[in-house]
């Protein structure tokens, strides 16, 4: 009828006619059901453009699912484009968006670690076995390191984490998986507080402690980063504190690095020491907020903190990624200069400190400096957390002292190589440290001591490899890790990793090419994930040629 | 920041300036550097994702991105080094192997081919990763993202630079991807289809359609360009041309001072109108006993019905012959032009002057009556000028900006880019406006109020300024007159009794009250909401009361400033296209001023004010007016109630139309003389901003179509004047002459400059932007206030016409659709004449989205298709006036503001309903 009608009246009609105009404005529109869904869900919180993620995440639990409905509901509803929302969704490996002509994913996935530890523990097979196992009663995918090395190969059913999986434990935990996430046993603040805790805290706000003597502590004490950087601590401190007010303050709970789970163990363990000296450091550097970034698999430690959550890339690890990402944005790492301690969180000076760093703050000042300097060998000072996994007897967090050589740890700390494995090789930093050959195991192991081998400890994760592990495949799980895990910002990493990932899969690599890529993927990518992306690569060339030729 | 920065490049000491990079540096000191995701372009910031530009820093352990790096003191840069070459050579190789061959690709001249080309990085070792679908779904654009290299430059093109933000970048790592909305076809998404991503593009990923071939290739290289202004609105983009064959092939954005490189639809898509089938290209001469009528439409692809062909000679002679005969029977004051705002200030000019020294009368008018008439009046009176006191670029410096009545991201869509990044850089944004827009989302108070109550509304701000002592005292003393009088008149208009009135709480009154008056610079933008309307004087009048109360004029940021329309409606203006002045404003009743112009132009002139558009139309039927030239106007598509202004232009007895298309306006001419095209002549606009702009011709007259200027001319002289101009430099030299507006601004400076604005102080100094900081250009140099009392609209809704009717423009079209419509981009995103309601009158209706709908009021009734729009508030239609095929003007009303002569287009008493038809289905 409309089309008759239309024709009647061509004769004075300019235009061509070819086409006939939109029912609705430009552009998807809002349906009124899920508006009103938006609006009950996100009740009276601020719409804020920095709480986007939160909000991503109260949609994901509920729904199990972002519904493209949804979405533009949402970006409605915080006067964002859609755009802005969906690229900010589909950044983030734990939001499933669902367009209106798909089908919502079962409400029941599983996630199966394919880092290298969980890999080497039989990772693959697990994946396919639960794959074909569970069907559709639930979704079953890959997913990058879960920090839970100590007892592989993990998985995830949702929220909860399955140590030393197989298929009739994933099955009893998806027919218990109404059962919510026990927060673990950790020492409760009571206890915390009858044994000392936050008196020295305390003491700071009494004015008993000046700001400069906790930084000469700390630089007493040698402390540095444990997020893997290893910028003296104490310094930073100062440095932020220099910057004009108002100051912030991140605390990086993202650990992510393939083979790390130290954070987890004092978040789990003893949360409230580290919060104390997250405290005495947002006192000392006179921060009028402090975030806590925490990575979303480790909801026990969720349940303890307030805070904001991760919602599964690693690169948010990376400092100036996770402070996009506490924007609300995707977690593109920035450039640097200016660093964070200028222009950090919300275009602030800010301090960003990993989890660990700030458990040993209270430690430092109460049992001095000289106690923590006081540890370590080979000339190195202070105490490091190693995460060790892998094929050796005790994988664990071992608190051992810096300077500490990988043949120490496998024989003093872990009870020695695994049964019927032999020592061939070890990555030193997880993922991104490189690798290094038994026969370089007596290298102390610390900042600054690895570097002229084209290595590098970064957060202390070592995953000591055997006889058994092919150095082909593990460069090439290790680079998938980063092709997955690139944010995709620059161009060597983004496609740098790529075309890494194709070439060595090839059963003999083509060296020269591999190696003129390897040097841009290190010179000319942005942030340290793809500086470092190549750097198993080049240790596999000059230690293991023999694997890949 | 202001400090100099010495440094190292490759070997030599160098200076910095203040923020920049090393790759300006570099570039600046013709040093090379590959360069991809970034572009010097104005808008854009480094990014510096692609590492195309990577050079070495001595002692840093890796390379540093030259484009976005700023050198540090005594920093040693190589830009040469073999690592840093290495390193860029790679990045290239790795894009490369990605992309389609270059003999298919997209683009072969792409930024990225051309670099790679010249460091030899053609070829790459690296697999190919699988391609992705193109995406062909709009109708303007064409998206190939398989030469897509993720420089992110398209996301800051629509993010950043137009503020429309369709564009992401989704997904992570190696699957990221460039989206629309949510990973949506391009023509399905939000998309206002501006073109600054195709502008942007490095690659060819995103192209303008018109150059590819069906497989996406490159088919179409132009072979010459010319550069000129866009020809749709009053922003006045300067742009580019690319031409192939004489034809336009598509265009680019220039950075003109109002645009930057930016453009709109209309602008960069809407071109191909000039080579229509439609264009008239011959004289055509109305057949004898073919008669005229209101309903007489003529097929405008063939008049044949209604007309003949003719050689210009019959042509010329029968129009000149046939407006003497008037003249010499029933005197000048039978007669009336007119003018364009489309057209050319030369044109304008020469128009009125032979209206007013050939026909003898100051019956001569143009659209500028039906859009800011009652701003401009308003304007002269309080402030004695009618042009902006600040162009829309000074938001840039405004903490708090005011738009109301306006529209523009539909209207200005330039211009609203400026407003969206003065957002984004901070400034508040207050939107006052019975219908909702775009501009929404940016602005911190959006204020819905009800239609027609602006007065009620202003002067309730204006209570609380006084009330609170608000205020500028020491501006108000100084530089104004009269506050005295508005003070008493506002204070029975508290926000509290005006809350009932106008809609808005008297809290939110009070915040946005506040907010403006303290603002450090504040700046208002008023469009036709606030003009079209019975009392759009009085509306103005509170606008420039405001701003005066509060100092808001004359400093950077701030200012008063109305939109204006057409292209060229500020420079018509000028120009004296206009009944009651001649040319800059000066009365026709004054007496010393006529003797000037009788002394300039050498003949007598009317000592009366002569008629506006609407009063003309008036004329017609009471018999006073006979005949008429009207040139690239369409009254009987502009005009309210268009019924019966066409029953008007087919009682005329002679009616002389000048065009490029057969209008419903031509449908009932005598002799229609075919004219040029924009981009078919050379002459002068002046936009919003008071910058007058050189158009440059860039194609050739399409058969025996002429210039504009020579018609008027051999006209003129057929009416016996004797005028001898060559080109419209001649005219533009007269008009310097006799404007003291145009002082300094010579026709060689635009050529040189592109665009001055006036005033300009000097031949070699840039014009003024802000005007007024010490004074006004009237009797007292003070500014005067004058108060506004609520009137009623013209016509209130009643139980037979229930609902507002609201009519204005749409993005993709412009004023009557003649040339837009005609333009196949344009015509394919907004085909036909739609009806906008809210979801409340749509359900009451029983209508859904696309169904046809009747709109009726006491003048006439159309069919068109119902719109579901969220932006229209419950009781309202919103009628675009563009479609002819259900001309939105046969139902508005032909009631006038008293001052500004100006129609009430934005409000009136309509019927909405489901057609019978439907109705019984
Ligand atoms: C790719 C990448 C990933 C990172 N991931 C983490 C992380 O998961 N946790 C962490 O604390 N630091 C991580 N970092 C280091 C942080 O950028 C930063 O140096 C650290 O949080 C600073 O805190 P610290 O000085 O206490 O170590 C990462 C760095 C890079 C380059
Ligand atoms: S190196 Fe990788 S992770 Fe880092 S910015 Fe570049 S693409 Fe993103
Ligand atoms: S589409 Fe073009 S502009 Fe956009 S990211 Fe890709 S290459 Fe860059
Ligand atoms: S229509 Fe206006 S905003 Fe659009 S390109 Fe032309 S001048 Fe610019
Ligand atoms: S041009 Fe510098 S990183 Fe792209």
């Amino acid at each position: 009828m409309a089309e008759s009608s239309h024709q009647a009246r061509k004769h004075n009609h300019p235009g061509a006619g070819r086409r006939r105009s939109v029912p609705f404005t430009k552009g998807r529109q809002v349906d009124s059901a899920a508006r009103d869904a938006v609006k009950a869900l996100l009740g009276d919180r601020p719409r804020r453009r920095d709480l986007l993620i939160e909000y991503l995440h109260l949609i994901q639990d509920r729904y199990h699912h972002l519904s493209a409905a949804h979405l533009a509901a949402l970006a409605e509803e915080m006067r964002l484009s859609l755009a802005e929302v969906y690229e900010v969704a589909s950044f983030y490996a734990h939001f499933d968006i669902v367009k209106e002509d798909e089908t919502p994913p079962p409400a029941i996935t599983v996630r199966v670690c394919d880092s290298l530890t969980c890999e080497l523990s039989g990772g693959q097979k697990l994946l396919a076995d639960l794959a074909a196992q569970l069907g559709a009663k639930a979704r079953v995918i890959r997913a990058p390191c879960m920090g839970a090395c100590d007892k592989a190969p993990a998985c995830a059913v949702g929220h909860r984490e399955v140590a030393h999986a197989d298929p009739a434990r994933v099955a009893a935990a998806i027919a218990d998986s109404h059962v919510d996430t026990a927060a673990m046993p950790g020492k409760d603040y009571a206890a915390y507080i009858a044994a000392g805790g936050y008196g020295l805290l305390r003491a700071c706000l009494d004015g008993e402690r000046t700001p400069e003597a906790m930084i000469a502590a700390l630089d007493g004490a040698n402390l540095r980063g444990l997020g893997g950087a290893g910028f003296p601590t104490g310094r930073k401190w100062g440095i932020v504190r220099k910057e004009p007010a108002p100051r912030l303050m991140a605390v990086n709970a993202d650990e992510g690095e393939p083979g790390t789970f130290k954070d987890r163990h004092y978040l789990e363990t003893d949360p409230h020491r580290f919060l104390e000296g997250m405290l005495i450091a947002a006192w000392v550097v006179e921060a009028t907020d402090v975030y806590i970034y925490l990575r979303d698999e480790y909801p026990q430690s969720r349940q303890i903190l307030h805070l904001r959550r991760g919602a599964g890339a690693y690169i948010c690890g990376e400092e100036s990624a996770m402070i996009e990402s506490i924007e609300g944005k995707r977690g593109l790492p920035r450039h640097r200069p200016p660093y964070v301690a200028q222009i950090g969180l919300f275009g602030r000076p800010t301090l960003v400190q990993n989890v660990e760093t700030l458990y040993w703050v209270r430690d430092i000042v109460e049992k001095g400096p000289e106690w923590f300097a006081g540890h370590g060998r080979r000339g190195r000072k202070g105490l490091r957390s190693f995460s060790v996994s892998g094929r050796v007897k005790e994988p664990g967090v071992k608190l051992a002292p810096a300077g500490v050589t990988a043949r120490e740890l496998i024989d003093e700390f872990c009870g020695g190589m695994a049964d019927g494995h032999r020592f061939k090789g070890y990555l030193p930093g997880g993922a991104s440290g490189g690798i290094l050959p038994a026969s370089m195991a007596d290298l102390p192991l610390d900042f600054g001591t690895l570097e002229e081998h084209g290595c590098f400890v970064g957060s202390h994760a070592v995953v000591v490899l055997s006889d058994r592990d092919n150095m082909r495949e593990v460069a090439l799980n290790l680079m998938r890790f980063f092709e997955d895990e690139s944010c995709g910002q620059c161009t060597p990493c983004r496609v740098g990793t790529e075309k890494a990932v194709a070439l060595l899969s090839r059963p003999r690599w083509d060296a020269a090419l591999i190696g003129e890529l390897s040097q841009t993927m290190t010179d000319a990518s942005i942030c340290g994930l793809g500086q470092a992306a190549a750097n198993p690569v080049k240790s596999v060339l000059k230690h293991f040629r023999e694997d890949v030729s | 920041m202001s400090d100099i920065v010495r440094f190292t490049l490759d070997g030599e000491e160098v200076e910095a300036r203040a923020g920049e990079t090393i790759w300006q540096v570099a570039n600046r000191r013709r040093i090379e550097i590959p360069h991809l995701c970034y572009t010097p372009a104005p808008g854009y910031r480094a990014d510096g994702n692609c590492r195309a530009c990577m050079v070495e820093v001595e002692g840093e352990r890796v390379l540093a991105a030259s484009c976005i790096r700023r050198p540090a003191p005594g920093m040693k840069v190589k830009t040469a080094s073999e690592r840093a070459k290495a390193s860029r050579k790679m990045v290239f190789e790795l894009l490369v192997a990605d992309q389609p061959a270059r003999e298919r690709a997209h683009d072969p001249d792409s930024r990225l081919w051309r670099w790679a080309e010249h460091i030899g990085a053609e070829d790459s070792r690296f697999e190919r990763r699988a391609s992705s679908a193109p995406d062909s779904s709009h109708t303007a654009m064409r998206v190939n993202l398989d030469a897509c290299i993720h420089c992110n430059l398209c996301v800051r093109a629509c993010r950043e630079v137009q503020v429309n933000d369709v564009i992401g970048m989704a997904g992570r790592g190696h699957q990221a991807r460039i989206v629309f909305d949510f990973d949506d076809p391009m023509g399905k998404s939000t998309c206002v289809a501006c073109g600054e991503c195709v502008q942007a593009c490095p690659t060819g990923a995103l192209m303008p359609d018109t150059v590819l071939d069906a497989a996406g290739a490159k088919q179409a290289e132009a072979d010459r360009q010319v550069d000129s202004v866009c020809p749709y609105c009053g922003v006045g983009c300067q742009l580019t041309y690319h031409i192939k064959d004489d034809k336009l092939l598509y265009v680019d954005g220039r950075d003109g001072p109002a645009n930057e490189n930016r453009l709109c639809v209309k602008g960069r898509f809407g071109f191909d109108y000039v080579h229509h089938a439609h264009r008239l290209t011959v004289p055509l001469i109305r057949k004898p006993g073919v008669g005229k009528s209101a309903g007489g439409d003529v097929d405008p692809a063939n008049p044949w019905t209604h007309f003949r062909k003719a050689t210009w000679e019959e042509a010329l002679a029968l129009a000149a012959s046939g407006l003497k005969r008037i003249r010499d029977r029933h005197g000048g004051g039978a007669l009336a032009g007119f003018g364009s705002a489309k057209g050319s200030n030369e044109e304008a000019y020469m128009f009125q002057k032979l209206v007013r020294t050939g026909f003898g009368t100051n019956n001569v008018d143009h659209c500028t009556r039906l859009c800011h008439a009652s701003s401009v009046a308003a304007l002269m009176e309080g402030i004695g000028s009618g042009a902006v006191t600040a162009p829309f670029t000074a938001c840039k410096d405004a903490d708090v900006i005011i738009v109301i009545g306006a529209n523009p991201t539909e209207n200005h869509p330039v211009a609203a880019t400026f407003f969206k990044q003065a957002v984004k850089r901070g400034a508040k944004l207050i939107v006052m406006d019975p219908r909702g827009q775009a501009l929404k989302r940016h602005a911190v108070y959006m204020l819905q109020f009800k239609p027609n109550k602006d007065v009620a509304l202003l002067n309730a701000l204006m209570n609380v300024i006084v009330a609170e002592n608000l205020y500028d005292q020491q501006y108000v003393q100084a530089h104004t007159e009269n506050f005295a009088a508005l003070k008493e008149h506002v204070r029975d208009f508290t926000p509290e009794k005006m809350e009932a009135v106008c809609g808005i709480g008297a809290g939110t009154i009070r915040e946005v009250a506040r907010l403006y008056a303290r603002a450090e610079a504040g700046i208002i933008f008023w469009g036709m909401g606030i003009s079209q309307s019975v009392h759009g004087t009085d509306n103005a009048r509170c606008l420039i009361a405001l701003a005066l109360m509060t100092g808001q004029v004359g400093r950077p940021g701030t200012g008063l400033h109305p939109l204006r329309g057409q292209n060229n409606v500020q420079g018509a203006s000028d120009a004296g296209l206009i009944p009651m002045v001649f040319p800059d404003y000066r009365s026709v009743e004054d007496a010393d001023v006529r003797a000037e112009f009788e002394a300039f132009w050498k003949a007598p002139l009317d000592p009366k004010k002569g008629l506006t558009v609407v009063e003309i139309m008036q004329a017609i039927h009471a018999d006073r007016i006979r005949g008429m030239y009207i040139m690239g106007e369409n009254p009987a598509m502009s005009d309210p109630d268009a019924h019966h202004a066409r029953m008007a232009l087919a009682k005329l007895d002679h009616l002389v139309v000048q065009d490029i298309f057969l209008t419903e306006t031509a449908f009932h001419a005598d002799v229609i003389l075919p004219a040029s095209a924009w981009p078919e002549k050379d002459g002068t606009v002046t936009n919003t901003n008071r910058q007058v702009q050189l158009g440059r011709r860039a194609l050739p007259l399409p058969g025996e179509a002429r210039q504009d200027w020579w018609i008027i001319q051999e006209l003129a002289r057929r009416l016996g004047l004797d005028w001898n101009y060559a080109h419209p430099r001649d005219v533009f030299a007269e008009m310097g002459a006799i404007m003291p507006s145009l002082k300094n601004i010579t026709w060689a400076r635009l050529e040189r400059e592109h665009s001055v604005t006036y005033p300009a102080p000097a031949p070699d100094q840039p014009g003024q932007d802000i005007v007024f900081g010490d004074g006004f250009p009237t009797a007292s140099g003070r500014a005067k206030f004058v108060p506004a009392a609520i009137m009623p609209p013209g016509e209130e809704p009643d139980a037979e016409f229930p609902m507002i009717l609201t009519t204005g423009r749409q993005l993709e079209h412009w004023h009557t659709g003649a040339m837009t419509r005609r333009a196949s981009v344009l015509d394919d995103l907004e085909p036909e004449a739609v009806a906008c309601l809210s979801s409340a009158d749509m359900r009451r209706l029983g209508l859904s989205p696309g169904d046809p709908v009747r709109v009726s009021t006491r003048r006439g009734t159309i069919e068109l298709k119902a719109r579901l729009d969220g932006a229209v508030p419950a009781g309202m239609v919103f009628i675009p006036f563009c479609y002819a095929e259900a001309a939105a003007n046969t139902l508005t009303s032909p009631q006038l503001d008293p001052i500004g002569k100006i129609p009430e287009f934005k409000f009136c008493a309509a019927k909405v309903e489901k057609p019978a038809k439907a109705a019984a289905e």
